[in-house]
């Protein structure tokens, strides 16, 4: 095999994946290049996940490859690798017995190669990149409101300085308004940082306000992919279409 | 009568705090076993979940028998005396333990694992790190009642002929002084309410200090 050019940081090949006999990818190709804000969007349950979770090795598949950075992710540590990729769920998963400090710092401190102080100068930076306040650092997440906790799950999700980002429909739980302020945000982030982007939705109008491309699955299968306004303008006929009428319809209102 | 038992205390008060070192002394060690290995159990069953019905299950079935004829059955392999004893209540010791470190494990956010994994913490990090930090009330309120019911009973390991506070009531019945009997009680009482206020303390400030429910 010819060595990938690395502009492609991520690539699925031929990938199977079933659960109990039940096929959810079959023969699912994908390749996302560096510095690419890809969002996924698809109804719950076509395996929005299931792509997510290969990527970073938390599912394996029947078959198939995945390369990050041209290197087969059977062949890496995977231990190595997801402290290199930052990971934001939409449950946040923050450790409740961490102050959001030590939330934050988490993987640095697993990592153990910078001094303390390194790290907390990192994590006050931090904390403002994502819209926070540091006096927050010493809270608990208990205390915190549901939006600075996407906020925190997402700073920590930055700490170790990754490529690569994979966010699993993080704005899904928050409203409508801190929504909007968090989707600015990532923007912001995304363009600043210049890291690669895997955005799970099932929001159609967040897919297509926030990627430089974006990916429509339906039952295991990329429906159409391409930049938002190459989409808006040519959607592919049947479920794209369907889709895309709620979005153009709430938009136009 | 608490005035004959008063008087008891205050006559044989050297019998008495000999006596109450000694059961200390037994169910400390086998709390302290019971412990350890009630912990690394119960961390086993839930991080190997095939072990889990096996392991519960025996810990259950121990549970169940009898303390005096679980030391009838120990008496021809270990004899008579403390080994027996401690042998014994540190076996009763492991359900407590066990089903609450399972309890407490289990019981975890999935989500929280979850991003701890995705993080690329190793298994034994997130153990170290997240689950048993997360875990320690529930542990903890299976410690308190452990060593309440093991002072308890090791009440009853003069029948085998092992020390501490059961001697006194051991030898209340048979030469039917009922304050002797009564006075060992007693003891038995204090230190089982003693030992359950202090680890009620402990379980407190480590709530407090890691915002735990
Ligand atoms: N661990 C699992 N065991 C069995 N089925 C699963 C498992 N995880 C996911 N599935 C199934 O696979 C399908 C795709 O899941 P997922 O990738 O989580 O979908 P999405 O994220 O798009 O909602 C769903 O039908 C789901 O029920
Ligand atoms: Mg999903």
């Amino acid at each position: 095999m010819e060595k990938q050019t690395c502009d492609q940081c991520i690539r699925l090949e031929n990938i199977f994946k079933a659960y109990e006999g039940k096929e959810i990818l079959s023969d699912f190709n994908l390749a996302i290049r560096r510095g690419e804000f890809l969002t996924v969007i698809g109804s719950s349950g076509c395996g929005k996940t299931t792509v997510l979770k290969l990527i970073n090795g938390l599912i394996r598949p029947d078959s198939g490859r995945i390369l990050i950075n041209g290197q087969d992710l059977a062949d890496l540590d995977l231990i190595r690798l997801r402290r290199n990729i930052g990971y934001v769920i939409q449950e946040v998963g923050l450790f409740p017995h961490m102050t959001v400090a030590r939330n934050i710092s988490y993987v640095p401190d697993l990592i153990g190669k910078e001094t303390k102080g390194d790290i907390r100068s990192r994590t006050r930076d931090l904390i403002q990149l994502v819209g926070l306040e540091p006096e927050l650092l010493l809270r608990y997440p208990s205390e915190l409101s549901g939006g600075q906790r996407q906020r925190v799950g997402l700073a920590r999700a930055l700490a170790a300085s990754p490529d690569i980002l994979l966010m699993d429909e993080p704005f899904g739980a928050v409203d409508e308004i801190t929504r909007k302020q968090l989707q600015q945000e990532i923007k912001g982030i995304h363009q600043k940082l210049g890291v690669t982007i895997f955005f799970v939705t099932h929001d159609i109008r967040e897919a297509m306000k926030l990627g430089t491309r974006v990916l429509i699955m339906d039952q295991g299968k990329i429906m159409q992919e391409d930049t938002p306004s190459y989409v808006r303008d040519h959607p592919r006929e049947g479920f794209v279409q369907d889709l895309l009428e709620s979005y153009l319809d709430n938009s136009c209102s | 009568m608490a005035q004959k038992v008063w008087n008891i205390y205050l006559d044989r008060s050297d019998f008495f705090i000999q006596l109450s070192l000694e059961h200390l002394r037994i169910s400390g060690t086998a709390i302290l076993f019971g412990a350890m290995i009630g912990l690394i159990l119960g961390v086993l069953i839930s991080e190997y979940r095939k072990t889990t019905p096996v392991i519960l299950g025996m810990t259950n079935l121990i549970y169940t028998i009898p303390s005096i004829s679980l030391l009838g059955i120990l008496i021809p392999f270990t004899g008579i005396g403390n080994t027996t004893a401690i042998i014994a209540l540190t076996v009763y010791a492991l359900l407590p333990m066990v089903r609450n470190t399972y309890a407490g494990i289990t019981s975890i956010e999935p989500s929280v694992i979850e991003a701890a994994r995705g993080m690329g913490s190793t298994p034994l990090e997130i153990l170290v790190k997240i689950k048993l930090p997360l875990a320690t009330t529930v542990i903890l309120a299976g410690l308190r009642n452990m060593i309440v019911m093991t002072i308890a009973l090791a009440g009853i390991a003069s029948f085998i002929g092992a020390g501490g506070l059961g001697v006194a009531i051991y030898r209340g019945i048979t030469t039917n002084n009922m304050a002797m009997t009564m006075a060992g009680s007693l003891l038995i009482a204090l230190l089982a309410l003693l030992s359950d206020f202090l680890v009620g303390g402990i379980e407190k400030s480590v709530k407090r200090k890691w915002r735990l429910k």
